[in-house]
């Protein structure tokens, strides 16, 4: 199909309008949008909104109680963000992970989010985090949002809850509590333009010595990323001891269902989950 | 065929208005539309850097962006870069180093090194040089001599 309009508007009630009559293609960075167009896998709707121009759709802010991130915020604005670095220092983390300088510069949070790759770097985090997606449209002339956390969005690879007419406006993630312990880790090769075999996300409230409201994300070893029920309940509200710790990497292990790919195979998957998820552990236990 | 779009914006400091498919990359503008062919094409995916340019202050490959997204801004391809001082510096650092063999990874790092000479100036060091060009992919120096190149080009001459 062709595209028969292209428009970009400057205000969001203006993406909408444009969006109303379906078969849109929104158009964020590009990054995802121009090699999976040009390849024939997602080809272009009749019309192409490109929505980096909407003003209200860039930055992030600290309101009620939640870090409020546009969904035109790049990867690079992230990993400048004094708010990110302060509050939510694994999302940074896994931005330094992301790409090359020049893709970071283009890729969104809201693309990447929409893209739902399994080895998408920001979900994990993100879902630790407890981070919930917003998305406006405009049924019948007047705007209407929603919020769907962001474990409920993401449905498949490539997949998920956004109806075509909507778009997404926003990353919210509640601000972590006083005491607040997050750790990142990712599988690769190498730091930079490299897809993860497994990549986990921990945040959690210290106590003493003892973990409560513990979220454990796990990447890449299922068809979304994941969480792990069986290591939160494990962890949650008891001591960090050996014994401890090593229940939770074992639930994390079994909760896990990778594939076997190039990247590796689903065993070796399952062991580092283990291993890294021990590694993690221990870190928070003696730092 | 789809109707083209028409977009005005900057090159190189001087005003462009051209038409262009919905659907192009700003690489093939630059290439086909205006004939501007020293920004290169390889891998076409983001992969190689071969085609970066800077848009608003910011290094992007252009193979990724739509071109009709240029509209407004303002694009510098290898060709404006060599008329800054940094480029110049740049392009004499590169010949002095040998940090060009086949020389088609060329044009992309010297604009990818003029963005990072911009953001970090002389604080610009081997490390950050090397995690800057991570985007850019040469096939024949192996790199030592590239990295030499930017590093002494960041250093401004008295
Ligand atoms: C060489 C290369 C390396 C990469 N490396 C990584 C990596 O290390 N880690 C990683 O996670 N990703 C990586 N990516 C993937 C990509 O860069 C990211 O997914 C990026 O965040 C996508 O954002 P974008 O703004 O470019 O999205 P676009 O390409 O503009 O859009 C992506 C998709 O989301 C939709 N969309 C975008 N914004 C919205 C919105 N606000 N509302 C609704 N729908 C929307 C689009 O319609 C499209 O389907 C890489 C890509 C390339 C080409
Ligand atoms: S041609 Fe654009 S990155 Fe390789
Ligand atoms: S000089 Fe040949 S690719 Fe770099």
């Amino acid at each position: 199909m062709t595209v028969d309009t292209y428009v970009a508007p400057k205000r969001l009630d203006e993406a909408l309008e444009a969006m109303r009559g379906g078969r849109a293609t929104i158009l964020a960075g590009g990054t995802d949008l121009m090699p999976q167009s040009q390849s024939g896998k997602t080809p272009l709707g009749r019309r192409l909104v490109n929505v980096r121009r909407v003003a209200e759709l860039h930055g992030v802010v600290l309101a009620n109680g939640a870090l409020h991130i546009g969904a035109l915020t790049t990867i690079s604005e992230l990993m400048a963000s004094e708010l990110v670095r302060r509050h939510l220092p694994i999302l940074g983390e896994a931005c330094e992970h992301f790409a090359s300088s020049q893709i970071r510069n283009a890729a969104t949070l809201g693309g990447n989010v929409c893209n739902a790759s399994p080895a998408g770097d920001t979900l994990v985090p993100l879902v630790a985090l407890g981070a919930a997606v917003e998305l406006a449209s405009k049924p019948n002339g007047a705007v209407s949002t929603r919020t769907v956390p962001l474990a409920e969005f993401v449905v498949g690879p490539g997949r998920t809850r956004r109806e075509p007419m909507e778009l997404l406006t926003a990353v919210l993630v509640p601000l972590p509590a006083a005491g607040s312990v997050q750790r990142f880790y990712k599988f690769g090769t190498r730091l930079g333009l490299d897809i993860s075999a497994i990549s986990l996300g921990l945040a959690a409230v210290r106590e003493g010595r003892t973990l409560r409201q513990v979220r454990l994300a796990l990447g890449a070893v299922a068809p979304t990323p994941m969480r792990s029920p069986g290591a939160e309940a494990a962890l949650e509200g008891r001591p960090l001891e050996t014994g401890v710790i090593e229940a939770a990497a074992a639930a994390a292990r079994d909760d896990a269902r990778p594939i076997s790919d190039v990247r590796a195979s689903a065993w070796y998957r399952r062991e580092l989950v283990h291993n890294m998820v021990k590694r993690m552990l221990t870190d928070v236990a003696e730092g | 065929m789809s109707p083209k779009v028409e977009i005005s914006f900057t090159l190189n400091g001087t005003e462009r208005t051209v038409a262009v498919a919905p659907d192009m990359s700003t690489l093939a503008m630059l290439r086909e539309v205006i004939g501007l062919t020293g920004t290169k094409y390889a891998c076409g995916e983001g992969e190689c850097g071969a085609c970066t340019v800077i848009v608003d202050g910011l290094s992007l490959n252009s193979c990724l962006m739509f071109a009709a997204d240029c509209d407004g801004r303002s694009v510098t391809t290898v060709e404006g870069v060599v008329d800054t001082p940094v480029g110049e510096r740049l392009r004499d650092a590169f010949v002095q180093a040998g940090a060009v063999q086949c020389g088609f990874c060329t044009p992309g790092m010297m604009v990818q090194a003029k963005h990072l000479i911009d953001s970090l100036g002389a604080s610009l060091d081997r490390e950050a040089i090397k995690r800057g060009i991570e985007g850019n992919l040469c096939r024949c120096t192996g790199y030592v001599k590239i990295v030499d190149a930017i590093a002494a080009a960041a250093q401004p001459k008295e």
